[in-house]
């Protein structure tokens, strides 16, 4: 199938701590202090979005739309978020970003070495993940 | 009763923001808050600091982030009016909020329900056919001031229930 056009990817812990980053190319550079304040501004930006709502239930951005981009945000029950950027209009997003979830819940949190909200250095997440963008 | 904004298409509007490039709200209008402000930011005061917060931090945040700007990323950098990448909305689950800034730095701000398609195009007929029209060619509005003025809330209720 064809690769889904994802320019990067974030997960955030519930503290708004950066567990996890991966550019795919396409996008702006973007080391891992850039990253780390990336994320915690994303995790701001989202909790004042649920503050401002205008009607109660509000759970926070699922989608933001630029100029140049897309933001897709997915927050797991737990308050992890998984959001990415991808080029305006990119098609099935949010789907990927529940792969991306349930790829986290089998190799990052079923794994026994790996401790819950420090950053995931799973190979097999790495691995899954590459699997899930190709779509192969 | 009350000012409600139903529109035939079903979309429904719930409040909208005008303020100036300093961060002054220079109009409110609501037609529903089904969340009182009390449950948000606490007082319509605070309201209107953390959107205007919240739509300076989210532009600077896309500028930062743009895949077609300069190399480096550059949170935090301050941005000239009327450069850098604009967002234009976001969707939650509850609410949908609409952006406009002008190249003078007039930000509109326009939640509503979440629809299909994007208002911008209604956010710019808001800006050019009423904000301008009713307020700006207004000989006794002072530019950048706060404002009320009824022909400008009639057409606005009248457009939003358009939509």
């Amino acid at each position: 199938g064809v690769m889904v056009d994802v320019t990067s990817l974030y997960v955030v812990n519930k503290s708004g701590g950066l567990i996890y980053h991966r550019d795919f190319g396409g996008g702006k550079r973007m080391d891992t202090n850039d990253a780390l304040r990336v994320a915690s501004i994303w995790h701001s930006l989202h909790a004042i979005s649920v503050q401002l709502s205008p009607v109660p239930g509000c759970e926070g951005i699922e989608l933001l739309e630029a100029d140049t981009f897309d933001l897709h945000c997915f927050q797991a029950p737990t308050g992890t978020k998984f959001f990415a950027l991808a080029p305006p209009g990119t098609p099935q997003m949010p789907q990927f970003l529940r792969t991306v979830y349930e790829i986290y819940a089998d190799y990052a949190l079923k794994n026994p070495f790996y401790e819950v909200e420090m950053p995931i250095r799973c190979q097999l997440f790495d691995d899954n993940l590459e699997s899930a963008r190709r779509r192969t | 009763g009350g000012r409600r904004a139903r529109a035939a298409g079903g979309m429904v509007c719930y409040n909208f923001y005008v303020f100036n490039r300093e961060g002054a709200c220079l109009h409110y209008a609501e037609w529903e808050r089904p969340k009182p402000v009390q449950d948000g930011a606490g007082t319509l005061e605070d309201d209107h600091k953390m959107m205007f917060g919240l739509t300076f931090s989210l532009k600077n945040f896309c500028t930062a982030l743009d895949p077609t700007g300069s190399e480096k990323a550059n949170l935090g950098a301050p941005i000239p009016i009327g450069t850098g990448c604009h967002f234009r909305s976001f969707k939650t689950n509850t609410y949908a909020l609409n952006y406009l800034e002008t190249p003078t730095g007039i930000k509109l701000i326009l939640n509503t329900s979440k629809g299909t398609g994007s208002l911008q195009e209604a956010m710019w007929v808001i800006y050019r056919d009423i904000f301008c029209e009713f307020v700006v060619k207004n000989p006794l509005y002072t530019p950048g001031a706060p404002f009320e003025s009824p022909q400008f809330t009639a057409r606005l209720d009248q457009f939003v229930k358009s939509l």
